[in-house]
């Protein structure tokens, strides 16, 4: 379970988390949308344990060891090969070594990438790291997947293909994905919030709209947010 | 403490390979110590000053800025790509990420130096056969200081601006009482005085390592938090 309870936090005298409360059990994909700078990746830090709120609780069920990261930085090495990267970051995770071989392998078949295992990251192109980077958030198979704009620099072929890995992920995992773009994640979408200045000014489950119903109740909850 | 210092080793580890792999700050580090040296050399009139009364000084002015181009690098290799994002979200601790950085630099340090002191000796020709023993351990232990400091230190500068320039101005001063040590002791082991006649310095420098290794280790989790 993921729980927010009242969480308060600013930057200077701007609010970046004002008051935001929400609990996702698994199965439950958030997919929460707002305006640059209304506080959602500092929603996710918090969530991640990244920031330290000012004011609240923020939990996760099985600490830091059951979320996956996925930021619009792919946190990987250049210098490293794809694999050493993977291994790296398993062995964060305490993931035993013939068991993150094995998965680095699988997962790299799953993002079409198997031919890129000994490659440095430097090499690679941008959506290629972003997903290598996806493979990273999953080699300790987390129960939770924090996402924030993992959309960033990924064609529209990629982004559909992690948009089905994501649907595939989904299943029995919680996942909270940040995004500015509505036609960005939606149909991943079990639930959807609407941040703006920090608070959640609409917070529902998405119950078969659409993107363009997303939309227009999007630009009314931010405009009269 | 074992799973601290695994998760440090695993760390370290990747930064050694990162820094095999790229020879970026190691060959700086180096070609400067060599600079330093030559022009030291060259820029000295040997019949003002004895070789053996500065000689002990510029080692340590040497082993001091070398070693701050190094700790310089410990947190900028994980700002590619944001890294250091990925490793405060892994479930390890604050500690043994700053145990990871504080060996891997030790092993940077300790590169440079090897290199530096056949060098240091070669260009001031200063007598360290029958004192070369102390005199490594002396070099390991005033390093072993600096880079605990550094090492807290450049965490603290790496997300400010102009944070090269910063490290040196924050560090200097708390790198001043293990510099006279160094130099002192160092100074004497070159004359071949007997060790007993530095043995204050020698626990300065010890209390030195102690106190400010301690002390990083508990500052260094709230430098990290964002």
């Amino acid at each position: 379970m993921v729980r927010a309870e009242d969480l308060r936090h600013s930057y200077g005298n701007v609010w970046a988390l004002d008051g935001i409360t929400f609990a996702l059990v698994p199965g439950q994909t958030l997919v929460l949308f707002g305006p640059n700078g209304a506080g959602k990746t500092t929603l996710l830090k918090v969530l991640a344990g990244l920031i330290r709120p000012a004011g609240g609780r923020a939990s996760v069920e099985g600490g830091a060891r059951a979320v996956g990261w996925i930021s619009h930085h792919s946190l990987l090495y250049g210098q490293l090969t794809v694999r050493e990267n993977l291994l790296f970051w398993a062995a964060l995770y305490d993931v035993p070594r013939r068991v993150s071989a094995a998965r680095a392998a699988d997962l790299l078949a799953r993002l079409g990438l198997e031919d890129r295992m000994d490659l440095p990251v430097r090499v690679l192109s941008r959506g290629q790291a972003q997903r290598v980077s996806i493979a990273r958030a999953l080699m300790h198979d987390p129960h939770v997947l924090l996402l924030d704009e993992p959309f960033t620099g990924l064609d529209l072929a990629a982004a559909a293909e992690f948009r089905g890995l994501l649907r595939e992920l989904a299943g029995g995992r919680i996942i909270v994905l940040a995004t500015h773009n509505v036609d960005e994640g939606v149909e991943l979408a079990t639930d959807i919030a609407f941040q703006s200045r920090g608070r959640f000014v609409h917070f529902a489950p998405r119950a078969g709209r659409g993107p363009s119903d997303i939309a227009d109740a999007y630009r009314e909850a931010v405009r009269d947010g | 403490m074992g799973e601290v210092l695994r998760h440090a080793w695993i760390v370290a580890k990747k930064d050694l390979l990162l820094e095999f792999r790229s020879r970026t700050a190691l060959v700086s580090a180096t070609v400067f110590t060599a600079l330093v040296l030559t022009v030291f050399n060259f820029g000295r009139d040997p019949t003002a000053v004895a070789t053996i009364d500065l000689a002990p000084s510029i080692l340590w002015v040497t082993f001091t800025f070398a070693a701050m181009l190094a700790l310089n690098r410990a947190f900028q290799l994980e700002l590619e790509n944001q890294a250091l994002e990925g490793l405060l979200v892994a479930p390890i601790s604050r500690t043994s990420l700053y145990w990871a950085k504080f060996f891997a630099n030790c092993a940077f340090v300790a590169v440079v130096e090897a290199i530096g002191l056949p060098l240091f000796v070669l260009f001031f020709d200063v007598p360290v056969g029958g004192v070369l023993l102390p005199l490594v351990g002396v070099i390991a232990l005033a390093t072993l200081g600096f880079v605990a400091v550094g090492t807290l230190f450049s965490a603290m500068v790496i997300r400010t601006r102009f944070a090269e320039l910063m490290l040196p101005v924050l560090l200097l001063p708390f790198f001043i009482p293990p510099l006279i040590g160094a130099v002192q002791v160092t100074a004497r082991l070159l004359e071949a005085r007997p060790l007993s006649e530095v043995s204050g310095w020698l626990r300065l420098l010890a209390a030195y390592d102690i106190v400010f290794l301690t002390l990083a280790t508990l500052l260094f989790p709230s430098t990290v938090m964002e």
